[in-house]
């Protein structure tokens, strides 16, 4: 017990002060702010699995979040249903659609897949800006209600109208996914994928059956990022088809690969370190996303790895000298 | 003509050349032999300019080109034959052909020197309409030696042209190779054919993980024990 | 039937402006392996440009063409310089960032020189034609005339020059392109500034018919990548004759079936197209880097 306290008291510390959070936020904008960075952390890190472990890009990211959200909003108000079984079922339309255009969108490669994969975004946005009986066209769905208050035998309830009940559901859901991303990932089925990364005419000549794991990855991805919209819905109690759209996608395409793909802590980073980064900017008003757009050159160019990768060059050059010396 | 000193080359972290030297003289008949992985190919890369030494130089005619780019290099003289070829498959081969002749300035001896490349290849000649991917491996070769020629180059740097080729093809290409140096082109062969290369070449170098650990006259080689365990099979 | 004729025109007028822009983006895939996502924001540059030229610097409108021609091509050879060079060795996912910055500075960057809203240019040939019941205004007949006429010019120089030749060679091996002598970098360069080039003058040819506005690019740079994939990526005469078809199916689906959905139909023809063909209707095996 005592030696991995010692391995990993970094984690431990990020832990115990995630939990803490609530107390020291100063307003609520920056709650919110952290709060909508722990859903899209947990877009990023799905949106990891297929990009950063099995090397597919996928631009319809954005999509399969919106149709999570699309899910639990209509759900939740034209049918009345409670968030939490809305959830699940808007979650697992996500893996379920993503199942079905997989099967041929995964027969393609590299650009074909990144530019199949965009035009099938493309087509969500517009069913759900035109299919105006259920989507509500380009006025979308309003009056979405926070989740369901959760009932505690004998001691009361849970109720999620506070911004701190919000953020700590927000919270376990993220933990929930580190969790299964890092048993995916860590297990034979992650190796899988990582071989499929480096070289997928390699792995198919080994034997792994690179079309079924290329398949689970984008199902799994596409139920997480599901998952993340129908709790986004929920929380922002309003949305239109622009959640769906490319910029949701290229803002999570941003946060793992500035954040640094293929590990876990990177979307997770990217997913906190590019909004604070826009927050900065804000003074610049107009100016704002051109200085945006040139940090993005200039960053990808000198850290092509993104921050995880210049952070483990840090430390291994730390490390080397330590050992050296 | 060419001369290397000391030339040592990286690939990635790996140290693919080691400390290299050799010189070779205008008009001589130069064998380069070593295993799969021995560093041929990327002492080749390194002379032509594809591949950058990470010390050592590159002496050409007196030059240093080791810090010029590959098509610099082409201009002064000096030209590859790469390992697999690496023709514009969907360029028919006249158009093949004529690109080899890119960076010369003298436009009106173009023409001779195709006349010259037809003259050696026929086949090429015949099939000079045909689209090069659609050729078989060795008349891949021929294109490939072909459009070499056409950079009228003062010396030749010919890698591995045997490989995946049946010996009678071999044959012919080595013979085109020796008649290519009598018209008075130096060239340097890499082979892991020893056999052929030995028979053909006046003097021979062999590479050793990425190491020069034997030199001397082709025709002492051919007899030498070492060489003719690791290479030729006796 | 007047109508179906009526569509054919305007499908043959939008296919030969998105044949020219997606030739560009096929020639730069040729060179550089992945598709420029940057390409239909330099197309809406070329638009503002030309826009700029003659409200405000006040010249004719074919001196704007070729200045605005001139100006993108020497902008794409600097978004190449820029953007792509740096990142050629690294994986082809972090030069779609840094084309996403680019487009990011150029979609503001027009916003912020000229707003957001949509801008007309006077239209230079007002004349229309009647033929065969099919109404021709003389812009469109323009746009596919000169269509035409650039594709063939392009054709000529990609297969019977040198310079052309070069970047043939170049798409389809660039280290064989190396050894006999041609400059990669040059022919990069080159291609990247011809890609921009035609994209400019297929912008200018058609903004006296729609209106420009920022966003212009997008929309249009997504319908270049369909057709360079339903083309095959890096094929010209597969861009040529995508461009046409999606022209056609856009006018044809949209005149008859909904306006709404039409972009529906483009899309998911390309799924459709990939779901049976991987790599496109006229596209080879993948060699690239991706």
């Amino acid at each position: 017990m005592v030696t991995w306290l010692q391995e990993k008291w970094f984690y431990v510390v990020i832990m115990a002060l995630a939990l803490i959070v609530p107390f020291f936020v100063p307003n609520r904008y920056i709650f919110q702010i952290i709060i909508m960075s722990c859903l899209f952390a947990i877009g990023a890190l799905s949106l990891n699995l297929i990009l950063g472990y099995t090397g597919q890009a996928s631009l319809a990211h954005g999509a399969f979040f919106g149709i999570g959200a699309y899910g639990v909003a209509i759900l939740t108000t034209t049918l009345g249903w409670s968030f939490w079984a809305a959830l699940p079922v808007a979650a697992l339309s996500s893996a379920f659609l993503g199942l079905i255009v997989g099967i041929p969108a995964l027969r393609t490669r590299g650009a074909y897949f990144a530019i199949a994969t965009l035009c099938l975004g493309e087509i969500v946005v517009l069913v759900a800006g035109n299919w105006t009986g259920l989507t509500g066209g380009q006025n979308g769905i309003v009056g979405i209600k926070p989740p369901d208050a959760i009932p505690i035998p004998m001691i009361g309830e849970i109720s999620f109208q506070s911004q701190t009940s919000q953020y700590y559901l927000v919270l376990a859901f993220l933990l929930l996914t580190i969790f299964i991303m890092h048993r995916l990932v860590y297990s034979l089925k992650g190796l899988t994928f990582m071989a499929i990364r480096n070289n997928e005419v390699l792995a198919e000549a080994v034997g792994i059956n690179t079309t079924k794991a290329k398949l689970l990855s984008f199902v799994v991805a596409n139920f997480f990022a599901g998952m993340a919209g129908g709790i986004y819905a929920s929380l922002i109690s309003s949305i239109s088809p622009s959640v769906a759209s490319l910029k949701i996608t290229f803002d999570f395409l941003l946060y793992v690969l500035l954040g640094g793909a293929a590990s876990l802590a990177g979307p997770i980073l990217g997913a906190f370190a590019l909004p604070v980064l826009m927050e900065y900017l804000q003074f610049l008003h107009g100016y704002q996303m051109i200085v945006f757009g040139v940090l993005l050159v200039v960053v990808i160019i000198y850290c092509p790895r993104g921050l995880m990768g210049g952070i483990t060059n840090l430390l291994a050059k730390i490390n080397n000298k330590r050992m050296g010396s | 003509m060419l001369k290397l000193k000391n030339v040592t080359t990286m690939i990635g972290e790996h140290q693919v050349i080691l400390d290299v030297s050799l010189e070779i003289a205008e008009g001589d008949f130069v064998a380069l032999l070593g295993g799969n992985g021995a560093g041929k190919s990327t002492l080749f890369r390194t002379i032509a300019g594809v591949l950058s030494p990470s010390r050592g130089k590159v002496e050409f005619k007196g030059e240093a080109i080791h810090k010029y780019p590959a098509h610099k290099i082409v201009g002064k003289g000096l030209c590859l034959c790469p390992e697999g070829r690496l023709l514009f498959p969907q360029l028919p081969v006249y158009k093949n052909l004529m690109l080899g002749a890119y960076r010369r300035k003298d436009k009106r001896d173009i023409k001779d020197s195709l006349e010259q490349v037809y003259a050696l290849f026929p086949i090429l000649k015949e099939r000079r309409k045909q689209m090069a991917g659609t050729f078989s491996g060795g008349e891949q070769q021929m294109l490939a030696i072909g459009r070499a020629i056409m950079s009228k180059p003062q010396m030749l740097l010919l890698d591995e042209p045997s490989m995946g080729l049946a010996p009678l093809i071999v044959e012919g290409i080595a013979d085109a190779i020796s008649t290519l140096n009598k018209t008075g082109i130096t060239v340097f062969l890499s082979e892991q054919n020893a056999q052929i290369a030995l028979m053909i070449t006046r003097h021979g170098y062999v590479l050793e993980n990425g190491s020069l650990v034997l030199e001397g006259l082709s025709a002492d080689l051919l007899q030498n024990e070492k060489v003719k365990k690791a290479y030729l099979g006796t | 039937m007047d109508l179906f004729l009526q569509q054919i025109f305007n499908g043959v007028m939008l296919g030969s402006t998105y044949a020219i822009v997606a030739l560009g983006l096929t020639l730069v895939y040729g060179i550089l392996q992945i598709p420029n996502f940057a390409h239909g924001h330099m197309y809406m540059l070329g638009a503002y440009v030309c826009f700029f030229l003659i409200t405000v610097v006040a010249i004719p409108y074919w001196p704007a063409v070729a200045v605005t021609a001139a100006f993108m091509a020497g902008g794409g050879v600097v978004l190449e310089w820029l953007a792509y060079r740096p990142l050629r060795h690294e994986s082809p996912i972090n030069s779609l960032i840094a084309a996403l910055g680019a487009l990011i500075v150029l979609e503001n960057g027009v916003i912020a020189l000229w707003g957001p809203q949509g801008h007309r240019i006077g239209n230079p040939f007002p004349a229309v034609f009647d033929v065969l019941g099919i109404t021709m205004s003389g812009q469109r007949l323009l746009v596919i005339v000169i269509g035409v006429a650039l594709m063939l010019l392009l054709q000529l120089f990609i297969k019977k020059t040198t310079l052309g030749s070069t970047i043939e060679a170049v798409a389809q091996n660039q280290e064989g392109a190396m050894l006999v002598g041609i400059n990669v970098n040059l022919v990069s360069s080159l291609t990247f500034a011809i890609s921009t080039g035609l994209a400019a003058v297929a912008a200018c040819l058609v903004a006296p018919i729609f209106m420009i506005s920022p966003s212009m690019g997008a929309m249009l740079g997504m319908k270049a990548f369909i057709i360079c994939i339903l083309g095959g990526l890096g094929s010209v005469p597969g861009a040529i004759f995508g461009g046409l078809i999606l022209g056609l199916i856009e006018a044809l689906g949209g005149g008859y079936i909904s306006s709404a959905y039409k972009d529906v139909f483009a899309f998911g023809a390309l799924v459709l197209i990939l779901a049976i063909k991987p790599t496109g209707l006229f596209g080879k095996e993948v060699q690239g880097r991706w």
